[in-house]
């Protein structure tokens, strides 16, 4: 399963019970590592995001929280070709809790050399309109 | 194989003709052949592995790289655009690309295509414009020697020996993994147990699982990047255990290998006893103190049937040894000047040869150094000359680049006491390089020397508008300041708000800067001081870093 580690936090001010959910993140944008904090409403909606020491810090924190994606790249069996696998990436960032289900895709598919880099194998895998391309001739 | 010649020549032949050797003419002509003594094959087999001298130079050439890995490809390409014609690569794998062709992640090329690039693809950019380019390459060859006056002896399984000699060498032979002997784990010795670059080529290039329930030990990028393909190849990754107490690798490899599949990081914990007999069924953990001894009482056992190892790369310098380049014992790699030219004249090397790298662009920008320097140290003749290291009364004075024959001249106006200052200062060796140490809190920093001439008063063809040091601190600090000493006083320095072993570091050094340098070691104020410095013969800087309060 992929991360998602959200922690729900019950507060009481004024006696009235309060929902909020908080989820601490890395920023990877520099070696800085700042701890940022993302903070939702009670419909699961970002609210705030706080710990970040600058505005990439901040982008980086609203996509990872709203919408985070992810590079795939992994190997297709082929036929033929010089090695018996030939490695693939995704041409964009797919949505991360997709990634196994387009690994399963991914699997079932063979391939048969020769296969050029930068060739479209899978078209717009799971309707993401993400391809899968080869990222070496073979 | 009937003799010897035949050997040599039509080895040639067929590997140029199996696709081995590309664009390369062929060396040698009848008379080679009919000279060549005829020898018995059996003696051929013997001697081949040991680097026999009855091999004949079958080629001559201007410029030989040693490994065919973004370093190597680098280099030869820049060598090539600043006007080296004859240039081979010799590679010892079936392809050029070195490591890069098993890492197929996404990470690579930020800096200089300004793109994330996979590793094959990133190599496929240099290999490309090294067709472009029509450098000779040679695949499936080890080399087995080198010496200091450039002889490369190599060997091809199928066809046998082979020498060259050339008026450079860039050695860029990457590094190694280290391995569990290297480690020590005490237990049984089952099948499952890898390092994790062999299981990397393992899955990435020959399409096979090493298994289903895995325990990785160390958090070097390797392992983490292992963590994340098995676990997208439906593996169960148990943890990764790293023996420090922080990660090795990158913080994105960190976030995007193991938090994103929630995979444990046990940090201060390492492997204390392997268990199975054939086959691995399992490991014993324990958390480790201060001094990285394992804590009795806090073992663990986890059922696993394989264990990645990734504690570690070594740079690959066997054969710089043996030719007897200096090796630093903080990086293992050659010690170099700010031309990547290590302790023998018109020997360079670059990549993880000289430290280990993490990111791919400044392999390519440390190798472009290189095949620059190469670059010039052919072009400007040096390989004919001799050094100009020449006595007179006040000792061993620098008499400049000087052809031989002018060396025998100059020696004499030498014995005549009659060498112009000008002469002296004309060109650079390495004695009067600046040593640029680490002191405290940094582990290692490359170059270990800079010739202070390439940026003040360039000399054959050297000049440059900056030198880069690249360093790593030995520990996790925040809020630090990172100063470069001469002479007990800080003549530049930068803060970090934060640094880590496995993020590598630079620091610039400009014309102004080494003139401020210079002028420190002009002004010792004390005779004793002075005395000092004669005493160790050597001008040095030091690196260090102190932590601060904001
Ligand atoms: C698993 C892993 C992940 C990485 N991830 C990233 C990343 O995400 N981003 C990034 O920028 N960088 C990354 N790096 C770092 C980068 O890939 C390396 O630093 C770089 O590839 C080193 O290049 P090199 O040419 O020095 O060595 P290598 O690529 O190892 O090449 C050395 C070559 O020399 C050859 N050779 C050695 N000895 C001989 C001999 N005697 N005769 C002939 N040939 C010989 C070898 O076969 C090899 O081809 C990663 C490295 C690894 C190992
Ligand atoms: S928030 Fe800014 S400073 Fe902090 S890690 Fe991210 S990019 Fe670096």
């Amino acid at each position: 399963m992929l991360n998602n580690n959200a922690y729900i936090i019950n507060n009481h001010e004024n006696g009235v019970k309060k929902f909020e959910k908080k989820r601490n993140i890395t920023c990877i944008i520099c070696p800085q590592g700042c701890n940022l904090e993302v903070w939702y409403n009670e419909n699961n909606e970002v609210k705030e995001i706080k710990g970040y020491s600058c505005k990439r810090g901040l982008e980086y924190g609203w996509n990872e929280s709203t919408n985070p994606v992810r590079m795939l790249t992994t190997t297709i069996q082929i036929d033929g070709g010089k090695l018996p696998v030939v490695p693939v990436k995704s041409n964009k960032p797919l949505p991360k809790d997709l990634l196994f289900e387009c690994m399963n895709v991914i699997r079932k598919v063979q391939l048969k050399a020769p296969v050029r880099a930068g060739e479209v194998v899978i078209k717009n895998i799971l309707n993401t309109g993400v391809d899968i391309v080869t990222t070496r001739d073979m | 194989m009937e003799s010897i010649g035949f050997v040599e020549f039509w080895k040639v032949i067929d590997m140029r003709e199996a696709g081995l050797i590309k664009n390369i003419d062929l060396i040698g002509d009848a008379d080679f052949i009919e000279e060549a003594d005829p020898i018995k094959e059996d003696f051929i087999e013997e001697d081949l592995v040991k680097g026999a001298d009855f091999a004949d130079f079958i080629k001559e050439t201007d410029l030989i790289v040693i490994g065919g890995g973004p370093a190597g490809l680098a280099a030869a390409i820049e060598a090539r655009e600043r006007g080296v014609e004859d240039i081979i690569i010799i590679e010892r794998d079936q392809e050029l690309g070195g490591i890069l062709q098993q890492c197929i992640h996404t990470g690579f090329g930020l800096k200089i295509f300004k793109e994330e690039l996979t590793g094959p693809e990133y190599a496929g950019r240099f290999i490309k414009q090294l067709e472009e380019k029509n450098i000779q390459y040679m695949l499936n060859t080890m080399v087995i020697d080198i010496t200091r006056e450039k002889v490369v002896t190599a060997v091809n399984p199928s066809e046998g020996l082979l020498k060259l000699k050339a008026k450079a060498i860039i050695l860029a032979m990457g590094c190694r993994e280290r391995t569990r002997g290297a480690l020590n784990i005490p237990g049984t010795r089952p099948a499952g147990v890898y390092t994790a670059g062999t299981a990397q080529r393992l899955i990435n290039i020959e399409g096979y699982m090493p298994g289903k329930n895995v325990v990785i030990l160390g958090s070097g990028d390797i392992g983490l990047i292992m963590a994340r393909r098995l676990t997208l190849e439906g593996a169960q990754v148990k943890m990764v255990c790293e023996l420090m107490p922080y990660p090795g690798g990158l913080k994105r490899n960190i976030v995007q290998c193991l938090e994103d599949f929630n995979i444990p990081l046990k940090l201060s914990h390492t492997v204390v006893n392997i268990h199975g007999n054939k086959r691995l069924e399992g490991v014993t953990i324990a958390r480790v103190d201060e001094n990285r001894k394992p804590i009795p009482g806090t073992e663990e056992y986890v059922e696993c049937d394989t264990l990645l190892l990734s504690v570690g790369l070594i740079p690959e310098n066997e054969l710089s040894s043996e030719a007897g380049v200096e090796i630093d014992p903080l990086t293992g790699g050659p010690v170099v000047n700010d031309s990547m030219e290590t302790s023998i004249r018109g020997i360079f090397a670059c990549g993880n040869v000289v430290h280990v790298h993490d990111l791919v662009d400044n392999v390519t920008e440390e190798s472009r150094i290189a095949g620059r320097g190469a670059a010039e140290y052919i072009l400007a003749g040096l390989h004919e000359r001799k050094g100009g290291l020449a006595r007179n009364q006040e000792g061993l004075k620098y008499i400049g680049v000087t052809h031989e024959k002018e060396i025998q001249e100059k020696g004499k106006e030498i014995q005549k006491n009659e060498i112009k200052e000008n002469e002296i200062k004309e060109g650079e060796t390495q004695e009067n390089a600046v040593w640029v140490r680490p002191g405290k809190g940094i582990r290692y920093v490359v170059p270990q020397k800079i010739l202070p001439g390439h940026l003040l008063n360039p000399v054959d063809g050297y000049s440059k508008n900056e030198i880069k040091l690249l360093f790593r601190v030995n520990n996790i600090y925040s809020n630090v300041r990172i100063s470069l000493m001469a002479e007990g006083k800080t003549v530049h320095s930068v803060k970090r708000l934060k640094v880590a072993p496995g993020e590598m570091e630079s620091m610039s050094i400009t014309k102004r800067l080494m003139e401020k340098i210079m002028a420190e070691f002009e002004h010792t104020d004390t005779d004793e001081e002075r005395n000092l410095n004669k005493e160790k013969g050597k001008k040095e800087v030091i690196l260090q870093l102190e932590e601060i309060s904001i």
